[in-house]
């Protein structure tokens, strides 16, 4: 059953769009959730939801005005911190809360949810194209090349700014492009589990690879691993079942994270009754 | 030959003078010891040598290069220890992968030079463990291992030792000598340990907003007259400090 399944072109295309998802969101997540930034990628794609809402109501493509926005928004609130000292987090609820407003005004100016709207609220990884599919292609190849160029100045900056400043490193053009690299991610990943479910594919995978206490590439792996396992298994189940599969892909990997937590207890405890008997022998 | 030389450097924060017309050199080969009580100015004078802060007077130079030039080959000649922060003990790096962060060639020689840094610190063993898993003396080793990655000639550390017990300490300031005398580095290293200038500097920067002392350290450390000067000055900067905080 399972090989009739993958017969079909759709599935294939969810599959493929899946995988290359899970792996730029999990890559661009790891640094967001090191720098304490998880929830910047909620942020970008609420600003996207404002640019998709203006694409559908100007009728240009709206994944164009959405990453548009998204990066706009993005530096936007970067020369923020900067020049007006504002903490971070506030600058993130500052740009979701613009960009959904935006949305919302342009959706009630043009009558209301459109089923484009929907889709890109909620995700539609069944319904993507030939086109949208080489698209995430494409987009993939690029984010995953830059970030494998620039791996060592982008894990510095994430260790330890000022040192890298120090070092020589062009700090500000390292951030932006950063920010233009996560935009993109975030406008990749939104075909897949839709504005709302984003920050979840960027921060679950990369939380619960963190709770194996390994070195930095070694997490990367481990995540974009769990990411892989989490979309191909959310959509298998979501086919099976019948069910959303954008829901069922976040679901799994709460699941797996929360598995992966409850191990790691039983280890720690495991180890520590361990070293007591040792003690008293 | 002159390694660096800063003259007539002053900065001032928030209507306040930090630095005021400080001016010296440092000889090649030289360990100079910074002294000065807690907001003389020690790290406000790190961070205009190493270009985080460009709005002083006066001129800094490092290799003969005027840092304002902002040219790169300087920056990467020096290495920079900052002051004692614990790295984040859930941040996923290997001490490999923290050291490996100072090289900016790639290739083969790079992983030799990372194998020697490791060695050099005495960390080749510990290579493949957890940064956060290090205790506070070991991760500032790993930093050191990281500046002389890029062979530097110039080590600028910044109380590098706060919070680490005396043994660690030792052995940290004996890795600093073994780096000037086989490899030639010159260093900079601010501290408020009078005992560790006394053993290990060759000169001594004694600073307070404005240069108070700079010559041989056993001018220095000699001198009773200059050693209750610097107490006295000391204990002023303290009550000056200790009368903000209060009012503050």
């Amino acid at each position: 059953m399972i090989l009739e399944v993958l017969e079909f072109g759709f599935m294939q295309r969810a599959l493929i769009a899946g995988v290359s998802v899970a792996i730029t969101s999990s890559v661009i997540g790891l640094f967001l959730v090191l720098r304490r930034n998880s929830l910047f990628g909620d942020a970008l794609s609420h600003a996207a939801f404002g640019g998709i809402a203006v694409g559908l109501a100007t009728n240009i493509y709206p994944l164009w005005t959405g990453l548009a926005l998204s990066i706009l928004g993005a530096l936007g609130i970067t020369k923020l911190r900067q020049y007006a000292k504002i903490p971070a987090d506030a600058t993130v609820a500052i740009l979701l809360s613009s960009g959904l407003a935006l949305g919302i005004l342009l959706i009630s100016l043009s009558g209301g949810f459109t089923l484009d709207l929907f889709s890109f609220l909620f995700g539609s990884i069944m319904l993507v194209s030939v086109e949208d599919t080489l698209a995430i292609l494409a987009m993939t190849g690029i984010i995953l090349s830059i970030i494998i160029l620039l791996y060592r100045q982008l894990m510095y900056i994430t260790f330890d700014e000022e040192q890298a400043r120090v070092s020589g490193l062009p700090i500000s053009k390292l951030n932006y492009l950063f920010i233009i690299l996560a935009s993109v991610a975030v406008i990749v990943s939104m075909r897949l589990v839709g504005i709302l479910l984003v920050s979840s594919l960027l921060v679950i995978p990369n939380v619960t690879a963190l709770l194996f206490n390994k070195g930095f590439k070694k997490t990367a792996l481990i995540s974009v691993s769990i990411s892989i396992f989490s979309v191909v298994a959310g959509i298998a189940i979501s086919y099976a079942a019948n069910l959303a599969p954008a829901g069922t892909i976040v679901l799994v990997s709460t699941a797996v994270f929360l598995t992966v937590l409850a191990a790691r207890h039983y280890s720690k405890k495991k180890q520590v009754v361990k070293k007591l008997e040792e003690a008293r022998s | 030959m002159q390694i660096v030389e800063i003259d007539r450097l002053s900065y001032a924060y928030s209507g306040n003078l930090v630095l005021d017309n400080i001016s010296f050199t440092i000889e090649e080969g030289d360990i100079l010891g910074i002294i000065g009580p807690n907001g003389a100015g020690k790290t406000t004078l790190f961070s205009c040598m190493l270009g985080l802060l460009d709005d002083y007077t006066g001129t800094i130079k490092i290799l003969g290069e005027n840092i304002e030039k902002k040219n790169n080959k300087v920056f990467k000649s020096i290495g920079y220890i900052p002051q004692k922060k614990t790295i984040e003990q859930n941040f996923p790096a290997t001490v490999e992968e923290i050291v490996s962060l100072g090289v900016t060639t790639t290739g083969k020689t790079s992983k030799e030079k990372i194998a020697l840094a490791l060695e050099t610190a005495g960390l080749f063993a510990q290579k493949d463990r957890r940064v956060g898993e290090l205790s506070g003396g070991q991760q500032q080793r790993v930093l050191i291992a990281k500046a002389m990655v890029n062979n530097p000639k110039l080590l600028i550390l910044d109380e590098p030792v706060t919070g680490i017990d005396l043994e660690m300490q030792n052995k940290f300031y004996s890795l600093l000598q073994k780096l000037n005398q086989e490899n030639n580095i010159t260093i900079i290293w601010a501290s408020h340990d009078l005992d560790a200038v006394n053993r290990f500097a060759t000169s001594v920067a004694c600073i307070n907003r404005s240069m108070f002392f700079h010559g041989k350290t056993i001018e220095f450390f000699e001198n009773p007259d200059l050693l209750k000067a610097y107490s006295e000055s000391s204990m002023q900067a303290h009550m000056h400090l200790h009368n903000h905080t209060y009012r503050g």
